[in-house]
């Protein structure tokens, strides 16, 4: 590639610094999945309309599959693989295995990296919280009942 | 039952056999063939594998879309191996004649609600098998009675204090010669299976360690992205690659005839590259396809007489004496199918064959395509099976696996990953068919159903895929609900019109049930109408020869209040049905406020027969009621100048978190075997939730998706 498209960078990926040389518009979901092997992250749609492709930055949730990783700059990014490091990340997943949340699975790390964000931001949320923050994570499957439950089990397990 | 492709039933025979590296393999095997000396006691040719440090493994040969298959499959096994199923190691299995589904034709197929139902008596009767060889070696070696001895927890021990683990008689136990029979243990006795336990793959699911067929690394793979003809059906004319060519890390640009894939060493370089391709078209016989036009084709069809899945009486005679008729036409939409994992698949072709890693409801058939486009016979195909991210039948189709393998094959020694994007997904699919209904009906002076026509014109997409299987004009994938009617009513007569209309259409989760549901439960409904019957009394009389189906219509009555007074502005439906010898009714209550009308409610009673894990059974459930209202609420397809409309999640919906009713599911389990159920929560929902608006609001929709008819929910 041309050395105006090219982008030679180091990103802060989970707490690591990574070393990354890419087509500059590349979506920071391909760099993971696709230069750096890290599958977590799944690609469902690349539009921004399904948000399986959620990961952290600087703990916000961001659908990577629409921001180009030059976009991305020194800001932390957290993915799945990591998330259990954080003590809100570990409570949703406790959770997700107690209700026995997946079916296919393949949506569910976005719900989690989702579900963590919004529990991080709000401890206590009602379910008017849980349908704005988690109805940008689609699941074919229908898991939403047992997402919404798992939050709430989450939480109360976060308090305790 | 429905047996939709004919099968010879044949007698099987357990045998064991000793596994490379020593253990104990148990499969099933048609007479005629020896495995041991085929195979070279090849593992994977069986189910249970037991090795010599104790590690026990299902080899799983249905794939795991999320109906789970390896925790259930597994149940069977464990609950007859006297082993804690959690303690097992799950296998996908490769794709081996024994592995046949009984229930769909002998294929090794994921589909059709059939994997515990196949399964049922197979695999406990391979656990037994193999519990029954380890414990009589045991009871060899100890020279004791066998009547002694017991199998628990992954050893057998004696009363005297004795204990070998299954691992170290399994070498043994393989020698000895299988018994003809094996008892099962009674449906009392069971301690795993109907339990309430978690799933297997779970853990991992959320914590992104799984693996599905898009996110396979091989060593030296490369990418492909592949742009196919925007009108179905055409082909490649010519194409300029300049551009593509000219992008640093693009490899090769293969023209496959229905598409051109570029290769490179990364998918976004492929996705840019193939992006500026010029390709010229020949676009074919659908390029003039429209919507209106297969509504129109579909309408003319049902002109025909088509073919009688179920009759009964004579309608014809009856219908015109009868005191009051009606007669209705009922339409559902094109769906595309929209599994969250796109379609993708990562073929090798090498000096050793072919090897094929991908997610697929149809390993067989994933074989036989790579085979055909890659040019290596099939006993050299290799098909890796990952975890599904969503099949609902879409990945019971094996054209992206073909695509891949005719790619891989321009660039032998290299994996190319192909990915489509979920534009490709949306506009390449098998689309859900569009269905024309027309129902008759009529009633006596006292208001009782007597006389019942009704005939469904739609795309077979059995001789599509399964060419032959299709006699006498019965598709037994369009008859769903029909051959299984469950009214008697004295005098019907229930038809199907095969009738294409150029598009290639695709089994979506519960086919025709959903299609034959909507237009039937409605109807009845309207007929009760007629009557002045409540829809329930209506019903009822219909059912003396089906109890199992009467206590579910009784109980959904019970649990959802039927008959009691609602609060002003909310209203019930009901529609019920039979669906791979599964038993259910569903009560949708809805609620007009300011802001609109309200989905309020799902009450579900299914009668599952038995439930082999309960937890499970439910989160079928929970999930066909969301392909239910994806069928029921917004989601269509759509054609113009031979072009699909759709292209991503923006125009072709999904259901999301905030859109959900509350669901409310009672299990009432009256069987002696499971029923299927990884489809059977989906056709009832369009039925219940059109009665409840019509009882809600006078008006009465006949065509899906329910936004067509503005009717929309807050």
């Amino acid at each position: 590639m041309t050395s105006e498209s090219a982008l030679a960078t180091t990103l802060s990926i989970n707490d690591r610094q990574v070393d990354v040389d890419v087509a500059r518009n590349t979506p920071l979901l391909w760099v993971l999945r696709d230069h750096l092997n890290m599958t977590g992250t799944k690609f469902g749609c690349g539009a921004g309309l399904c948000g399986a492709c959620t990961v952290h930055v600087d703990g916000e949730p961001v659908r990577s599959c629409i921001i180009p990783v030059s976009a991305v700059g020194s800001r932390k990014i957290t993915t799945i693989e990591a998330i259990s490091s954080s003590k809100v990340g570990a409570a949703v997943q406790i959770a997700w295995d107690k209700i026995d949340v997946p079916q296919c699975g393949y949506c569910q790390s976005g719900q989690v990296m989702a579900a963590t964000a919004l529990l991080t931001r709000m401890p206590s949320p009602t379910d008017a919280d849980i349908d704005t923050a988690m109805s940008g994570n689609i699941c074919r499957c229908g898991t939403y009942a047992r997402i919404r439950a798992a939050i709430h089990d989450a939480a109360d397990g976060l308090k305790g | 039952m429905n047996v939709i492709l004919k099968h010879t039933t044949r007698r099987q025979f357990l045998k064991a056999s000793a596994a490379a590296g020593g253990g104990l393999l148990v499969g099933l095997y048609l007479p005629g063939r020896d495995f041991a000396a085929e195979h070279k006691v090849a593992v994977t040719n069986a189910w249970v594998r037991i090795a010599p440090d104790n590690t026990i493994t299902l080899i799983c040969h249905r794939n795991e879309m999320g109906q789970d298959v390896f925790t259930s499959l597994a149940l069977l096994v464990a609950e007859e191996l006297s082993v804690d199923v959690t303690k097992m190691r799950i296998e996908q299995a490769p794709v081996e004649a024994v592995y046949a589904n009984a229930l769909l034709g002998g294929a090794q197929i994921t589909g059709g609600s059939t994997s515990i139902r196949d399964a049922w008596t197979k695999l406990r009767e391979a656990g037994a098998t193999a519990r029954v060889l380890l414990v009589t070696t045991a009871a060899n070696r100890w020279k004791v009675p066998v009547a002694e001895c017991t199998a628990k927890d992954g050893s057998v021990i004696h009363p005297s204090g004795k204990r070998l683990s299954y691992g170290e008689l399994a070498e043994a136990a393989a020698k000895l010669p299988v018994p003809k029979t094996v008892e099962l243990k009674k449906r009392a006795d069971f301690t795993q299976i109907g339990k309430q336990r978690h799933r297997l793959d779970s853990p991992a699911k959320a914590r992104g360690q799984t693996i599905f067929g898009l996110d396979v690394v091989q060593p030296g793979m490369v990418h492909a992205s592949l742009q196919q003809c925007p009108v179905l059906g055409g082909k490649v004319a010519g194409v300029d690659d300049s551009k593509a060519r000219a992008i640093n890390g693009v490899i090769a640009v293969v023209n496959i005839g229905e598409g051109v894939a570029v290769v490179a060493d990364h998918y976004w370089t492929a996705k840019t590259a193939r992006e500026a391709l010029d390709i010229s078209w020949d676009y074919g016989p659908a390029a003039a396809l429209t919507t209106e036009r297969i509504y129109t084709t579909l309408k003319d069809g049902a002109n025909s007489d088509g073919a009688v899945a179920k009759q009964a009486g004579d309608d014809v005679a009856v219908m015109k004496t009868a005191t009051r008729k009606l007669s209705a036409v009922y339409e559902s939409q094109l769906l595309a199918h929209g599994a969250l994992e796109p379609m993708n698949c990562l073929a090798l072709v090498s000096d050793k064959g072919c090897d094929i890693w991908t997610s697929t409801q149809y390993p067989q058939g994933a074989q036989a395509v790579a085979a055909a486009r890659s040019g290596v016979e099939p006993a050299n195909v290799r098909i890796w099976s990952q975890f599904v991210g969503g099949g609902f039948g879409r990945r019971l189709d094996v054209d992206v696996i073909g695509q891949a393998a005719a790619i891989a094959k321009a660039v032998p020694g290299r994996p190319v990953k192909l990915i489509w994007t979920r534009e490709d997904d949306i506009r390449n699919d098998f689309y859900r068919p569009a269905s024309y209904h027309t129902l008759a009906g009529g009633l006596d002076a006292e208001g009782n159903l007597v006389a019942f026509d009704c005939k469904m014109a739609s795309s077979s997409i059995t001789n599509r895929l399964f060419p032959g299987a299709v006699k006498d004009g019965l598709d037994g994938f369009m008859t769903e609900g029909l051959v299984n009617f469950t009214y008697g009513i004295p005098n019907m007569k229930l038809r199907v019109v095969i009738q294409e209309y150029g598009l290639r259409s695709g089994y979506w989760r519960s086919v025709s049930h959903a299609l034959n549901a909507f237009a039937i439960e409605c109807f009845m409904d309207e007929l009760a109408h007629l009557a002045g019957k409540d829809p329930i009394a209506f019903r009822l009389p219909l059912l003396d020869k089906l109890p199992r189906q009467k206590a579910v219509l009784e109980r959904v009555a019970q649990e959802s209040g039927w008959g009691n007074p609602l609060p002003a502005g909310t209203a019930r439906g009901l529609a019920m049905m039979e669906s791979y010898e599964t038993h259910q009714a569903l009560v949708a209550e809805v609620r007009k406020t300011s802001e609109g009308l309200k989905l309020e409610r799902l009450i579900y009673v299914v009668d599952p027969g038995i439930a082999v894990h309960p937890d499970q059974v439910i989160a079928q459930i929970q999930s066909g009621a969301v392909s239910g209202l994806i069928n029921t609420l917004r989601s269509k397809i759509t054609l113009k100048d031979g072009r699909i409309q759709q292209s991503n999640f923006n125009d072709f919906p999904l259901l999301r978190m905030n859109q959900m009713p509350e669901i409310k599911i009672v299990l009432l389990e009256s069987g002696d075997k499971p029923g299927g159920m990884g489809e059977t929560g989906v056709p009832l929902v369009a039925p219940a939730i059109a009665n409840a608006v019509f009882s809600l609001t006078g008006k009465r929709v006949r065509s899906l998706p329910l936004s067509d008819s503005k009717i929309e929910f807050v």
